[in-house]
């Protein structure tokens, strides 16, 4: 077979799938986020219903860090994917890179009626989460610690002690330890924070760096109290161990959505976007896992039971008693200073 | 014979040359000729105190594997060959298992609420539990653990070609059997040492999981700031950098163990 009729032959095949797919349906997406539990509870709650409702086929791919591949697939001028479901701050990060579009929120009316906090020029909101003050109820039947003050206080709260190896979230609660108050933590006083941190130190037995470890040692009862994230304590509890955590002076994260540059289905990639936040799809997700819904609105909808809405990080009024993460802190200058100090910290 | 290595040669080259040089590129070309990443690395005190650190346990594993395993090794060359296997596939069984699974079982063993602590504590010998794990302590342990086959194996297969002969013509001099051992099985098992002890040694200065499960946080080792690298300054080059420096040292390491024996006998026997 001669070089030219391999090629007819390819776009003759190319031609054929290209006809199947768009007979079955006329528009498409490549919607990425992390895998697992997470993303499956999305596809019943979000994705089916939001291609349903807007005839489109959304192909979903996973990685558990989303970062290095936006980098290296705008990089190369053909991006694959479409809309990403990352941390806040890659979003950020990105949209100041030329890696992420900017969003037309006249064509996004559910982000724009989000509150301003909760989106940014490049993304919104798509599911929080929450880094939470947690022990065992075993070590603390009663008289438990319920703020990072009592977090850091040794000598009132006996018992072993975990952080996260990683300064999102363990400088601010070193600083509300200090008497910072939730909504006064930005920019943050990042000397200070690692100051109050060489405080705690000596007496952090684990930095944990992996979710499942912060689960594990909270079971074994290797530590009495830690920081972190609320859906693992919860997952913990449900297994059995008397374990239990408080959203006073949790940190409150989220995860967002966004489009990369050049994405090949940009238009719907937009039109997918505004319907992933729709109040309704977005109250159906904590029915499906332990994260709250991007959109406070959902919690308007009554499709969130009372009992469940109270044990969502984002539910208003729990959300009021956390600190908001700030994002776009931690991806300017000083932010990224302070998460390069880090490694200095731990080290000496 | 060079169409029969061909394959394993061009395999070598797809997967391990091109990506390590591809690599090495990076850290010094990044939107042009760059040297900030090793700048970094020599200027910055936590680099310093990683490679340090890792040097430290990688010989610390290497002197326990080294006391833990010669007497395997002389068990299993001094016994029937039925008696030898049994040694031997006991020594290798941990390798079926994954490394992943082995430093959780040393969890269960070391942690607070641990086999270790709870069986302590009930027989008194201790009223508070013992740090023995999420530190270097608990990261050693485990890493002779996994490691110590390495050692086992290279000097088993020196000491089976010592000839008996030797320990008898000794004996029949008149030595007694601890001092024909250290004049005569002992210096004939030094190539025997040294490979398992490299090989150790080695392997040890790249470990990730151990260190990353059962050091707590602290013990940052290499391969740990190779990962921090590419999350902090979201280019592969940071981190090869460190690779590179990690990999001139081995070959630093090779190059000095070559000035006092031959090469081949650490990588094969002669």
């Amino acid at each position: 077979m001669t070089m030219k009729q391999g090629f007819g032959l390819g776009c003759a095949l190319l031609g054929a799938f290209g006809f199947t797919t768009a007979a079955d349906a006329a528009e498409q997406i490549t919607f990425v986020s992390q895998g697992g539990a997470y993303q499956e509870a999305q596809t019943v709650a979000i994705l089916d219903p939001s291609a349903k409702k807007l005839g489109i086929t959304i192909n979903q791919d996973s990685i558990p860090d989303a970062w290095p591949a936006i980098k290296t697939q705008v990089g190369s001028g053909k991006p694959i994917w479409d809309v990403v479901d990352t941390p806040t701050g890659n979003c950020l990060r990105g949209g100041e890179q030329g890696l992420i579009e900017k969003l037309d929120f006249s064509k996004i009316p559910n982000g724009a009626a989000m509150p301003e906090s909760y989106r940014s020029p490049y993304s919104v909101s798509y599911e929080f989460y929450s880094s939470v003050l947690s022990y065992s109820q075993k070590t603390f039947p009663k008289d438990a610690p319920n703020s990072w003050a009592d977090f850091w206080d040794v000598k009132k709260f006996l018992g072993r002690r975990a952080l996260r190896n990683h300064p999102f979230a363990t400088l601010e609660a070193a600083l509300m330890a200090d008497g910072v108050a939730p909504d006064k933590l930005y920019p943050l006083d990042v000397d200070r924070a690692f100051k109050k941190l060489e405080e705690i130190k000596p007496h952090i037995t684990v930095w944990w760096t992996s979710g499942a470890q912060s689960a594990q040692l909270l079971n074994d009862g290797e530590v009495d109290m830690e920081m972190a994230w609320n859906g693992r304590v919860s997952a913990v509890a449900k297994e059995g161990a008397k374990v239990a955590f408080t959203y006073n002076q949790g940190i409150l994260q989220s995860t967002s959505l966004c489009i990369l540059k050049g994405a090949p289905n940009l238009d719907t990639a937009v039109k997918f976007l505004n319907e992933a936040v729709d109040p309704m799809h977005q109250a159906n997700l904590p029915l499906n896992i332990d994260y709250g819904p991007g959109n406070p609105k959902a919690f308007e909808t009554n499709v969130i039971k009372p009992e469940r809405a109270a044990q969502l990080p984002s539910e208003p009024a729990n959300a009021s008693k956390q600190a908001l993460m700030s994002y776009a802190w931690w991806s300017s200058p000083a932010g990224e200073a302070a998460e390069k100090r880090w490694a200095s910290f731990m080290q000496k | 014979m060079l169409a029969l290595v061909s394959p394993a040669l061009l395999v070598i080259l797809l997967l391990i040359v091109l990506p390590v040089g591809w690599l090495a590129w990076q850290s010094i070309y990044h939107d042009g000729f760059t040297l900030e990443n090793y700048r970094r690395i020599f200027t910055e005190d936590i680099y310093w105190r990683s490679f340090a650190l890792t040097f430290e346990i990688s010989l610390a594993v290497t002197v326990i594997a080294l006391l833990l395993g010669y007497p395997v090794a002389y068990l299993a060359n001094s016994v029937p060959k039925c008696w030898s296997i049994l040694i031997l596939s006991l020594v290798v069984l941990p390798f079926w298992t994954s490394v992943l699974v082995r430093a959780y079982a040393w969890l269960a063993l070391l942690q607070r609420t641990g086999v270790i602590n709870q069986l302590l504590r009930y027989l008194d010998v201790i009223s508070e539990p013992l740090a023995l794990v999420h530190n270097t302590f608990g990261t050693v342990v485990a890493t002779v653990h996994i490691l110590l086959p390495f050692m086992v194996l290279p000097l088993y297969a020196t000491m089976q070609k010592i000839p008996g002969d030797l320990m008898q013509a000794g004996a029949s001099l008149g030595a007694s059997p601890s001092l024909t051992f250290c004049r005569v099985f002992l210096p004939l098992s030094l190539p025997g040492v040294l490979a398992g002890c490299t090989m150790v040694f080695v392997l040890c200065l790249g470990f990730y999981i151990t260190p990353e499960l059962l050091g707590g946080g602290r013990t940052v080792m290499v391969s740990m700031l190779v990962s921090r690298n590419v999350e902090l300054y979201n280019q592969f080059g940071a981190a090869s950098a460190v690779g590179v420096v990690l990999l001139l040292s081995v070959l630093a390491i090779f190059f000095i163990v070559s000035r006092f024996i031959s090469l081949d006998r650490v990588l094969g026997q002669k």
